[in-house]
């Protein structure tokens, strides 16, 4: 009577009604005590608390900020900073990962030893211990800012951050800009045109040299066409700290250090596996067919060592977005700091506080996900 | 009938062996090599001999004051005094023989692993262990004094976080797997939703989320304590990346594997238990235990919601008024604790990799 029960796809059918059953009654059963307890205990709900006054002030904020100024604000300053932090340590964390990882690889034997020691020392401290080690012994370490370590009068570093001319926003700033801008998009077409005619006629155009002149050159153009004028503010000691100039505060550089000495030791793994991972074949046959060490790195082993190192390396990428957020145990103001942590220890409405930061995280992964999976079709091995 | 003489092999021309050549040829073989020994040697030079100099040369061993500590080296007299703390927190002086007990234990089981066979004897002495650990060091029971959590502390407290994680996390990401890995729709979406959001988020969220958050989700005779939910908090997020790990494996098993089992009768469960797990697992062990080891890692984020592991430790007893300023001492001794750790366990792996690479022989 029950030969049913045997059945793969009846029993499956069952299987699945049990476990969403579960869920939706677990769902329930957690959404009632919340809305009970938040009753109870006098919480507020909704998002009206972004309009209100915040109160307190944040140092380190890209954008104008008062202390009179929104939640809705903070919220912003939260994950504007975020971005600010994770970009800059992930281009520097690229740039050490990179000369760690094709290193390793070295012939010489001092300096392969050395990066591979590298490696082995930071990918095994926990991120948090080397934060907490630049902000309090580090950076601590340095002197007041009347002790300043002075390079040249115009930077000046102390246990307050590091001080360096800033210049103004005027018309050669912009042009400066401009122009690097305009030679972006101007290789970008150059190398569309370069390999379509290397298609149709196999001869080779220099782009890279001829991009990397243009950069040079085009910054320079720039800043003698928009008025030769940097007008620079210079920081300088008034009373017991300095004023003028851009101020990076510690929190931010033991952040940024630390992200980076730890995340370009997966880095430098991911680019050694990369390159390790093309068999030698490909180098013998690329040698025996007669093109030159430079070209057998450009045209074979790079594009094949890439298309491994990629993926691991974007996915670094995102766990150093995501580890940004232990800047709360140091006070950098990023999005964990001032929203779920000062914004929800004043307004106390834990769930919209902390599903706004997941939301921002989730956002920004999902987005990178999806430019992963993007990548990864176009770097697909097209097989006739 | 001839004799021939044997004749020893001609050594190697002195013109490729030696201290000198090897030097050629693997620091100076090019000027741009020689360059770069060079500036290893002076990057050497400029860091290892100073830190000698502070670490053990100028340091100070003996004493238990602070007024013991001369001169500029380390003060290792801080650690010395410290130490207890630094190791159980402030678990009670008179009850630690419970912890040390419990490492004791656990060096008995893993002798005892070494000459059991059966791996369901295994899990049943595993299962045994945990039970009266719990017992040991919680306590509360069998007269035992019970110990507030609260109380428990360095590195005893990073390892009972991390060990709770791995246990609860290992069979938790295991189901995710499955799940992910299912062909039936519902099953597939939950798993993909659940794993593909915890890995989107930082941990710091999840344990906001689980020490805020959670005692909402109960009704008000519910309550946790704070170690518990940190510990919810890290078996879930933690299971997330377990679960990814295995999928890893799992995929890395042939359809073959999977048909075959389908075709001499077994059922779903026995088919994934004894026919592809055993296999994904040997796929994935040495990537899991990458996992663990950024478990162990991650076990430093409690310090944020309140806890006061290893990490943690430094700041306390740094705070203390007889022993100011003596951070670096603690956060270097720290740091070593965690390096020789998660070295242990990544040098672990390595060589389960080697043991399990059936692929070659």
């Amino acid at each position: 009577m029950l030969a049913f029960l045997r059945d793969r796809k009846v029993r499956g059918y069952i299987f699945q009604l049990i476990t969403i059953t579960f869920v939706v009654a677990f769902l329930w059963y957690i959404g009632v005590n919340t809305s009970h307890n938040i009753e109870q205990r006098g919480i507020r709900t909704g998002f009206d608390f972004l309009n209100s006054t915040a109160g307190f002030g944040i140092d380190d904020s890209p954008i104008s900020y008062t202390s009179s100024d929104t939640y809705a604000r903070v919220f912003l300053i939260g994950i504007l900073n975020t971005l600010i932090v994770s970009f800059v340590a992930i281009i520097l964390a690229t740039i050490l990962g990179l000369i760690v990882g094709v290193l390793s690889l070295s012939k010489n034997w001092l300096i392969k030893k050395l990066m591979n020691s590298y490696v082995e020392i930071f990918i095994n401290i926990p991120v948090l211990l080397q934060i907490l080690f630049w902000y309090n012994v580090v950076l601590r370490s340095l002197p007041s800012p009347r002790g300043s370590l002075d390079f040249f009068g115009k930077i000046f570093i102390n246990n307050r951050g590091v001080y360096i001319p800033k210049p103004a926003l005027n018309s050669t700033t912009i042009s400066i800009i401009v122009s690097v801008f305009a030679v972006f998009i101007f290789i970008y077409f150059l190398n569309n045109w370069a390999n379509k005619r290397k298609e149709r006629t196999g001869e080779d155009f220099a782009v890279l040299p001829i991009g990397i002149g243009l950069l040079v050159v085009a910054p320079i153009l720039g800043y003698f066409i928009g008025g030769a004028n940097f007008d620079f503010s210079y920081p300088h000691l008034q009373g017991f700290g300095f004023v003028g100039g851009k101020q990076y505060y510690p929190e931010f550089i033991s952040l940024t250090m630390a992200l980076t000495v730890f995340t370009a030791t997966f880095i430098a793994e991911a680019v050694r596996s990369g390159i390790e991972a093309v068999s030698k074949g490909q180098k013998e046959a690329a040698a025996s067919i007669g093109l030159s060490h430079y070209q057998a790195l450009k045209l074979v082993i790079l594009p094949q060592a890439l298309r491994i190192s990629i993926p691991p390396i974007i996915n670094q990428y995102l766990n150093l977005l995501k580890n940004s957020s232990l800047a709360t145990a140091i006070g950098y103001p990023e999005i964990v700091t001032v929203f779920a942590g000062t914004t929800l220890n004043q307004v106390g409405q834990a769930i919209e506080i902390i599903s706004m930061t997941m939301l921002v995280y989730l956002v920004i992964s999902l987005s990178v996900s999806a430019f992963l999976n993007w990548i990864n079709f176009k770097m697909k091995i097209k097989e006739r | 009938m001839e004799v021939y003489k044997k004749i020893e092999a001609k050594k190697a021309p002195s013109s490729s062996v030696g201290a000198i050549i090897w030097m050629r040829k693997n620091l100076f073989s090019s000027p741009l090599n020689t360059a770069m020994t060079l500036l290893a040697i002076a990057f050497l030079f400029w860091v290892i001999p100073p830190f000698i100099k502070w670490a053990i040369t100028d340091a100070n061993f003996k004493g238990t004051t602070k007024a013991d500590c001369t001169g500029d080296g380390a003060c290792w007299v801080f650690i010395k005094v410290k130490l207890q703390m630094f190791m159980y927190g402030f678990y009670p002086e008179v009850e630690r023989w419970r912890v040390n007990l419990t490492y004791g234990l656990f060096l008995v089981v893993i002798v005892a692993f070494k000459y059991l066979k059966h791996s369901m004897t295994k899990i049943a002495i595993a299962t045994v262990y945990f039970i009266i650990a719990f017992f040991l060091i919680h306590g509360g029971y069998f007269g035992l004094a019970e110990v507030d959590t609260n109380k428990w502390g360095g590195l005893m407290l990073t390892i009972v976080i991390s060990a709770v994680g791995i246990i609860f996390s290992f069979p938790l990401g295991i189901l995710f797997a499955f799940g992910r890995d299912s062909k039936l729709p519902i099953i597939k979406s939950i798993s993909v939703t659940y794993i593909e959001f915890i890995r989107a988020v930082p941990l710091i969220t999840i344990l906001f989320l689980s020490a805020v958050i959670l005692p909402l989700f109960f009704p008000e005779g519910i309550s946790f304590n704070k170690l518990l939910r940190a510990m919810i908090g890290l078996v879930l997020f933690e299971a997330a990346y377990v679960s990814e790990t295995i999928r890893g494996g799992l995929q890395a098993i042939p359809s073959g594997q999977h048909e075959a089992a389908d075709a001499i009768g077994l059922s779903y469960w026995q088919k994934m238990l004894l026919i592809i797990l055993p296999q994904a697992l040997k796929v994935a062990i040495p990537n899991l235990v990458g996992v663990f080891i950024s478990l162990f890692q991650n076990t430093t984020l409690v310090l944020i919601i309140g806890l006061f592991d290893l990490l943690a430790m430094v700041q306390l007893t740094t705070s203390d008024a007889h022993w100011l300023g003596f951070e670096t001492e603690g956060y270097v001794f720290v740091t070593l604790v965690f390096w020789v750790f998660c070295y242990l366990m990544s040098k672990y792996s390595k060589s389960l990799e080697n043991r399990f690479n059936t692929d070659l022989k």
